[in-house]
């Protein structure tokens, strides 16, 4: 019965810019508009423990902790636990520690990668296929397992409590090299050709025509590659000990059990490690995006 | 075959571009595939390889963090470890957290990117709303979750109690816990798996809908009938991915439950991690490790055979 009227992938289905404008008007059914009050259900649901978090790290720890709970504090909203945590913690030391180790653990990714997708996708070198089969064969390695040799051979490195220890362990990434790859292998072939018949080498084809083209991958992979890395714990919490070395989730972790019960303050120190990303995805919300969906499903 | 363009090898003549052949540029590329390698290859090898290769060698030996007794034990560890009846608990506890976290981050994916594909007013919300928490850091999510999860101070129990529900333990109840878990890793991360449904719906031709429509297909036939069968491979790789991604759960428990209560929550990650750095047992703790790699490879091949089959 309702069937006729509910349609979930009609014609206004697709994303809306590309819809001619009479299409959308003329289903406003009974089951768009329960679709929309699930969506919007779901969708609030989603935002409940963003909103609570944000709450609770406006109110006075005694406020937070009260009972009944409340969801406006007799005692007004205050910054407190922020300026606690601010003055107290080390959490701008660890969003730095967490800004260098990402963005250094991207910018090396993207390098060796692009290079190696590069030899993979164009140059006829001998050991190509092995090497291919190599770095797809090792995407089944699930990082875990490699924390106790890595740690091990940090301590042997003297990367311990370093930078550097937080950094090279996470710039290999087989499967980006794999996107890149996959991407540089639909670059029509003539272009570069046109270059080497100029006496073009192949890094100048590489800088001057292939990378250029190469703009929205290299971001996605980028995107994807940062987030990954910025939210990274386990490497980071095994690398590292000292209490000014710790990134951003490393750090909270402790602040868990150093604050214990002090939920306002909890909740204002998770609010500003999450600040960051959030603040980054409101700009780009549509390259993110775009960088997840086609890294996501193209690293598969 | 190269004899004849020697006079290319010389990088420096670009001059000589119309002796610039084929056969010449192959043997430069020779040169230039591995120098576009050599990076990559020296980082991969350093910090993968190696370490995959000694970690064997670990587990052969009683190493320990302390440095003590580092000598050969030959396949000690092994044999200790598939009679460790806490590592058993801890794989069973790993594969029952995928399993139950695995079905609902692909349906509640797949539902959220059918609404939101349907082009309903809004769409941005929605879709940030969904993602937003896959930015999050394992340790916010558990910092959000276990205040939320707070016995007698935490928001679930709070509105539970308004209709009327006692409060549960959430995350001291051994029968419980688990799922506790599984909700916040749902809320945490099914956003990526809802992007990755929802790339793959936009990419189906709006022809085939309104071929559908045509013929008198109602919305959810048109769904049963198009929608679902055109993103089979998205479903397939999301499983996969997801399957994999949960067997190596470890942050959000061990922030959230530390693996308790009574080691119900534990994951095989977590117990690799307590031998190695709290047990000081490195040896024996690479052991576990491959071990659990061993799983992982049966897992990965048995779900590669049966993509195979599917798409056969």
């Amino acid at each position: 019965m309702a069937l006729s009227t509910f349609t979930p992938h009609s014609s206004t289905a697709k994303a809306a810019p590309n819809v001619p404008t009479y299409r959308r008007r003329k289903r406003i059914s009974a089951s768009r508009v329960a679709a929309t009050v699930i969506v919007a259900v779901l969708s609030f649901t989603w935002l409940v423990p963003f909103a609570w978090a944000t709450i609770t790290a406006f109110k006075s720890e005694t406020e937070a902790a009260a009972t009944p709970i409340t969801i406006v504090p007799k005692s007004g909203f205050t910054f407190d636990a922020f300026a606690k945590v601010l003055q107290q913690g080390n959490i701008p030391q660890w969003t730095w520690n967490s800004l260098f180790t990402s963005t250094a653990v991207t910018i090396i990714t993207l390098i060796i990668s692009t290079l190696a997708a590069y030899a993979l996708s164009r140059i006829d070198f001998k050991g190509r296929k092995v090497m291919m089969t190599v770095i797809v064969a090792s995407l089944i390695v699930p990082p875990p397992v490699l924390i106790i040799p890595l740690f091990y051979q940090m301590v042997s490195f003297h990367m311990i409590d370093t930078y550097w220890g937080i950094i090279l362990p996470q710039v290999i990434a087989p499967a980006m090299v794999f996107v890149l790859k996959k991407f540089f292998d639909q670059i029509p072939r003539e272009l570069e050709d046109a270059a080497l018949v100029d006496g073009a080498g192949r890094i100048r084809i590489f800088w001057q025509v292939v990378l250029p083209l190469s703009r929205p991958i290299l971001a996605a992979v980028a995107i994807f590659v940062f987030i990954g890395a910025w939210n990274n714990f386990l490497w980071p919490f095994i690398v590292t000990n000292d209490s000014s070395m710790l990134t951003l989730p490393v750090g909270l972790q402790t602040i868990k059990s150093a604050y214990g019960i002090q939920y306002a303050q909890n909740m204002a120190s998770a609010l500003l490690a999450a600040l960051p990303l959030i603040v980054v995805f409101l700009f780009f919300q549509r390259q993110i995006i775009k960088g997840i969906s086609t890294t996501g499903l193209a690293g598969t | 075959m190269s004899t004849s363009t020697v006079s290319t090898e010389s990088p420096q003549a670009p001059i000589q571009v119309l002796e610039n052949t084929h056969a010449g540029r192959l043997r430069r590329d020779r040169r230039h595939g591995w120098g576009f390698m050599a990076l990559f290859l020296a980082f991969f090898a350093v910090f993968l390889i190696w370490p995959l290769v000694h970690g064997v060698y670990m587990s052969f030996t009683g190493k320990s963090l302390t440095g003590a007794n580092s000598s050969f034990v030959g396949l000690a560890n092994y044999v200790e470890a598939l009679g460790d009846t806490d590592m058993w608990h801890s794989m069973g506890n790993t594969l029952y957290f995928t399993v139950i976290s695995t079905v609902p981050l692909v349906l509640v994916a797949l539902a959220m990117a059918a609404l939101v594909n349907m082009g309903l007013p809004a769409q941005w919300l929605w879709r940030l709303s969904f993602f937003a928490p896959y930015l999050l850091a394992s340790t916010v999510v558990s910092l959000f979750f276990v205040w939320m999860y707070n016995p007698q101070l935490g928001l679930i129990n709070e509105l539970l109690g308004k209709v009327g529900i006692a409060p549960i333990d959430w995350l001291n109840n051994p029968d419980v816990a688990m799922w506790s878990i599984v909700i916040a890793t749902l809320w945490w991360t099914v956003g990526f798996n809802f992007l990755l449904y929802l790339a793959a719906m936009q990419n189906i031709p709006q022809s085939h809908y309104e071929a559908a429509q045509l013929d008198g297909a109602g919305g959810w036939r048109q769904f049963f009938s198009i929608t679902l069968p055109q993103i089979n491979p998205t479903t397939l790789m999301i499983v996969i991915l997801q399957v994999l991604a949960s067997l190596k759960v470890f942050d959000q428990v061990y922030q959230m439950t530390a693996g308790g209560p009574a080691g119900s929550t534990r994951s095989i990650v977590q117990y690799i991690f307590e031998t190695g750095f709290t047990g000081y047992r490195l040896g024996y703790s690479a052991a576990v490790s491959y071990i659990f790699f061993a799983i992982i490879i049966v897992v990965s091949i048995s779900q590669f055979i049966l993509t195979r089959k599917r798409s056969a």
